[in-house]
């Protein structure tokens, strides 16, 4: 009895809740917007050496945010491998052996590989970039770990470590000389924002897909046997 | 009202839904399906409402979609690392459902009969 | 009025794949509605003129989430049916 009443409690709180937010969101739709984002956007992208908005927006106008970003993907890859337990990573109890599995790898991967490298590639003036292009990548590693085809750059070691942090190091890096070159923090110096905004790019979309693999690939797994410890 | 605001008042239901389930399911992974879908539901409330706003112009705007792509890449990696904590979790004490909820989510029948009997060690 | 009609059917499959997926019975059934969730999640994008959103949804939220998730299942599962077993041959009352 008490548990209903508790469960009927949530579930009001939570109507209650999704009213409120309702109610903010009409009203917010209601009052018009102060500041023209879009305008300023599509004012200065000329100059954002970029003609996808968002790319413009991700890596330039806001490039502070992304920096943060990619810091807290290797903070979160760092904490995964922490728990890891990588012996196991070629155990071939794991192994799917599957002819699917293994047809897809070899056809998919390469397709994926080369799709991941056509997103990065568009990312500069149309739909595409860094972010999905480390996704695709992510998932062609997925995709060969399933299998459990031996990734040696995913067992711990200076590969992996330096496949983390490549892409917040290259950030970084860009970031402080441009803050002691020129005018600010994450200022692009002139004539260099089309060259530098590829190569972080490039360095991130390898971090992110680094990042979500060693993620994936963290999960303890090995509990055959070993689970029956006490409690 | 145009149809990007059907979006956001969408995101409002996930919102809540999503809240609701996290709460209320005991199996861990379920809390952080419930999760996700409460996040899906920010996104939404973000870029409906980015898109339905200004009104001057049709074009879209980019700033909230930068914003959603990044939080996007953000709640990946953040379930990625929640399941290997959630397996760790089970890896150590062989159950799936939180110490407190354990005695209270036996009652409650909506979890899938696998993860009522554990703790029963 | 047919973008109406298709944006309303939209929003509304997406609450019902979100509301399936938490009331689901079987954790292998929630999941693969999360995953039909997540494509329907980028077919909004499309809608919403976010196509780079859309991308990284289709990517991310369907593909590797939901892969994600299912190799927990499959994990956790595994584990759970050999401890039933195991402990039903202890104490074959803890199973009533």
């Amino acid at each position: 009895m008490k548990a209903w009443f508790a469960t009927f409690v949530v579930l009001a709180v939570c109507v209650a809740f999704t009213g409120l937010l309702a109610v903010t969101v009409w009203d917010i739709a209601q009052t018009p917007a102060l500041v023209q984002l879009p305008a300023m956007v599509a004012e200065k992208l000329s100059e954002s050496g970029v003609k996808n908005p968002v790319t413009a927006v991700l890596l330039n106008f806001r490039s502070y945010d992304t920096l943060l970003e990619i810091g807290v993907l290797v903070i979160a890859a760092m904490t995964g491998i922490s728990m890891a337990r990588t012996p196991t990573l070629e155990d071939p109890e794991l192994r799917t052996s599957n002819e699917l599995l293994f047809a897809l790898q070899r056809w998919f991967v390469p397709l994926m590989l080369m799709v991941a490298g056509y997103l990065l590639w568009a990312g500069s003036d149309r739909p595409g970039g860094a972010f999905q292009a480390g996704a695709v990548l992510a998932a062609a590693g997925v995709l060969m770990r399933l299998g459990a085809r031996p990734m040696n750059f995913l067992r711990p070691g200076i590969l992996l470590r330096l496949g983390l942090v490549l892409g917040f190091a290259v950030f970084l890096v860009v970031a402080l000389a441009s803050a002691f070159a020129g005018e600010a923090f994450l200022d692009y110096p002139e004539g260099w924002t089309k060259v530098l905004i590829v190569t972080i790019e490039a360095v991130l979309t390898l971090s992110i897909g680094m990042v979500l693999l060693a993620l994936f690939v963290a999960g303890p797994v090995n509990e055959y046997g070993e689970e029956d410890d006490p409690v | 009202m145009s149809a990007h605001l059907l979006y956001a008042f969408g995101g409002v239901v996930l919102c809540g839904m999503g809240l609701g389930g996290f709460i209320l399911l005991s199996h861990l992974l379920r809390k952080l399906l419930a999760f996700n879908i409460m996040g899906s539901g920010i996104f939404l409330i973000l870029v409906g409402l980015a898109q339905h706003g200004g009104g001057a112009e049709p074009g879209m705007d980019p700033v909230p979609q930068a914003l959603v792509l990044t939080g996007i890449v953000v709640a990946v990696s953040a379930t990625a690392l929640a399941l290997v904590l959630i397996r760790r979790y089970y890896y150590l004490t062989g159950q799936t459902v939180l110490e407190s909820s354990a005695e209270s989510g036996r009652r409650n029948n909506d979890d899938d009969p696998g993860s009522r009997k554990d703790g029963a060690l | 009025m047919t973008e109406w009609l298709l944006d309303g059917l939209l929003v509304f499959t997406l609450l019902m794949t979100a509301s399936a997926t938490l009331v689901s019975r079987d954790l292998f059934r929630a999941v693969v509605l999360f995953i039909a969730f997540g494509l329907v999640m980028a077919a909004c994008w499309v809608r919403l003129d976010a196509p780079n959103i859309a991308l990284a949804e289709a990517a991310i939220g369907a593909g590797l989430s939901g892969v994600l998730f299912l190799d927990a299942v499959s994990q956790l599962r595994r584990g759970q049916t050999r401890k039933r077993s195991a402990s039903a041959d202890q104490s074959p009352e803890a199973g009533t």
